[in-house]
């Protein structure tokens, strides 16, 4: 009896956090004229693809797609190699001055993204690189990245020091040594770093948001849902269309990596 | 000796090296905007022309009288006292059901309750404004179960638009804590609780008395990072209100973005989004301090103990 009720109650709730994003997707594919007769049905009509036709072209979902993936792709690679290699620095040597970098790395998070939102704007804008995609991957990999750094650094300290001694035998210096014997080594925290930015990046909105003030066209797909939303307030199945396309690459992601975004966000709150 | 000096020499250069990415990016992208919010929050300057007039700690004390500025902070606050309850609360409730071995389907049951995290949350906004809209899901099913007679309007009255941006904020963010705890459930050892389901004790002691006190240390965590991330909220309520209507959930992050990027409320002014944005700032990290001593205090007795 406990147990069906368990079963009950969490087949519920399960419904009721993907009953939105069903409902998206189904009224991207649902004619206009049905969703307006009918926006809760989730069966029984003609699906059609003209919602993400006339999105694509016509509300250059297209080119906020493209400006989607580009950032998100310049910016994991930015922050992949940074965190990296500051990581395996922190994690792996005592130099001069590690401790205070990490505490003041660590502090960062505590810094909320508004207080720092106004000048970041302001230092893109003077560098002449306000409303592209350059001024967003830029000020996208700006921060510590606390959480990939602490992992990136946890797991280096875990590495048997006699390996490095090894390859230090072999003549390889500080470079090669970390090339070609400890960062192939780190592969399973850079798949965890990456899936985890890219979820990120790709859900950004704030900073997207206001770099991308003057300049539509480097608008990333949640601002530019956000901007088609306020010009197109009765066109529910054209941002249906727009959200399933902002949608849909990170559910596949999600299916592919559970299991690594999953671990991620739990190595978050122990690390 | 000396070989061995010119080898630390070398090493700490390449560490340097090798954080100095890292330290660029983080000077010019959080360390140096900090320094600069103070200055322009110094100075009565629009953003959009060059002048800038200091006038000493003028913003602040406006700041202080600025109506909307403390309905926003108070909001902020408020929004943060009824989510950090609700989402420990509810994760918790599920990773407890979620954590029991012999549970079928548990897998898909947490790919379900956790997928809306990874969702854009700007995205996620705008599609629930949809589905609380007078056609929605939400009113068809509170007309359907006669709870009420027509459709209610949750964007249009301030109590209800409250409502509707806690309970979809709990809904998107919910999946993460639940995995925290899950995470954090893991260390509670199976032997133990078996012993226990032996001597007799149901769930709720098994709760209070086996599993509570050895998930207690990592609650602090998990109630700080949700308090933090609370106070930060902005996508969602920026794209589900749009701190509507009449401002009834603006909370800091928007009535910032208002003031510096919009013409909402008059002309943008950075240099007095940017005291409003450091006073906040500044409460957002004493919160958090005060937090980590409280959690320090309580992990130490629980090792005395």
């Amino acid at each position: 009896m406990k147990k069906i009720l368990t079963h009950i109650f969490l087949a519920l709730m399960s419904f009721i956090s993907i009953y939105p994003l069903i409902w998206t997707i189904v009224s991207s594919v649902k004619p206009g004229t049905e969703f307006f007769t009918n926006q809760l049905s989730l069966t029984g009509f003609k699906p059609t693809l003209e919602n993400y036709i006339r999105v694509w072209g016509k509300a250059s979902f297209g080119t906020y797609f493209l400006n989607s993936v580009l950032v998100t792709v310049c910016t994991v690679c930015l922050v992949v190699i940074m965190t990296n290699l500051a990581g395996y620095a922190l994690g792996r040597y005592n130099f001069v001055g590690s401790k205070l970098l990490m505490g003041i790395f660590l502090s960062s998070i505590c810094i909320p993204l508004v207080s720092t939102l106004i000048p970041v704007y302001q230092i893109i804008r003077r560098v002449g690189l306000m409303g592209t995609r350059t001024g967003l991957i830029l000020a996208g990999a700006g921060g510590a990245h606390v959480v990939f750094l602490l992992l990136y650094s946890n797991y280096y300290k875990t590495v048997p020091y006699e390996l490095c001694e090894a390859a230090e035998m072999d003549g390889c210096g500080f470079f090669k040594t970390y090339l070609n014997v400890m960062a192939p080594l780190s592969k399973p925290i850079t798949t965890t770093v990456v899936i985890m930015e890219s979820v990120w990046t790709w859900n950004a909105f704030q900073l997207p948001l206001i770099l991308t003030l003057n300049n539509p066209k480097a608008r990333t797909l949640a601002v530019g849902l956000y901007s088609f939303k306020g010009e197109n307030t009765v066109d529910w199945t054209g941002i249906c269309a727009g959200g399933a396309i902002a949608m849909i690459p990170i559910i596949v992601l999600f299916i592919l990596f559970q299991k690594a975004i999953v671990d991620g966000m739990a190595g978050a709150v122990k690390g | 000796m000396t070989a061995r000096k010119k080898k630390t020499i070398t090493t700490n250069l390449w560490c340097w090296a090798f954080v100095s990415l890292t330290l660029i990016f983080y000077i010019l992208f959080q360390g140096y905007p900090i320094i600069c919010s103070v200055i322009y929050s110094l100075h009565d300057w629009s953003g959009m022309t060059p002048d800038m007039r200091y006038v000493g700690l003028a913003n602040f004390k406006n700041l202080m009288k600025d109506a909307m500025f403390w309905s926003a902070f108070k909001n902020s606050f408020k929004y943060m006292a009824v989510m950090v309850p609700l989402e420990v609360s509810v994760s918790l409730l599920y990773a407890c059901l979620l954590n029991s071995p012999k549970l079928k389907g548990k897998t898909f049951y947490r790919a379900c309750l956790f997928l809306p995290v990874v969702i854009t949350a700007a995205v996620a906004g705008i599609v629930m404004s949809f589905i609380f809209s007078t056609g929605g899901a939400v009113n068809y099913i509170l007309t359907s179960l006669k709870i009420v007679d027509k459709a209610v309007n949750w964007m249009g009255n301030a109590k209800l638009a409250v409502a509707a941006v806690v309970l979809v904020s709990l809904w998107k963010d919910v999946g993460t804590y639940m995995l925290y705890w899950l995470a954090v459930l893991q260390g509670v050892s199976k032997d133990i609780i078996e012993a226990a389901e032996l001597d007799g004790a149901n769930s709720i002691k098994l709760f209070f008395y086996v599993t509570l006190p050895v998930i207690a240390p990592a609650a602090g965590v998990i109630v700080i990072l949700c308090t933090i991330n609370s106070l930060k909220a902005f996508d969602i309520i920026q794209t589900l209100t749009g701190g509507g209507p009449f401002f009834a959930t603006d909370v800091i992050a928007t009535y910032i973005y208002k003031m510096a990027f919009t013409a909402d409320i008059g002309m943008p002014r950075f240099g007095y989004a940017s005291a409003a944005s450091l006073t906040f700032g500044f409460v957002v990290i004493i919160i958090g301090v005060i937090l980590n001593l409280i959690k320090g205090k309580l992990q130490r007795k629980e090792t005395a103990r």
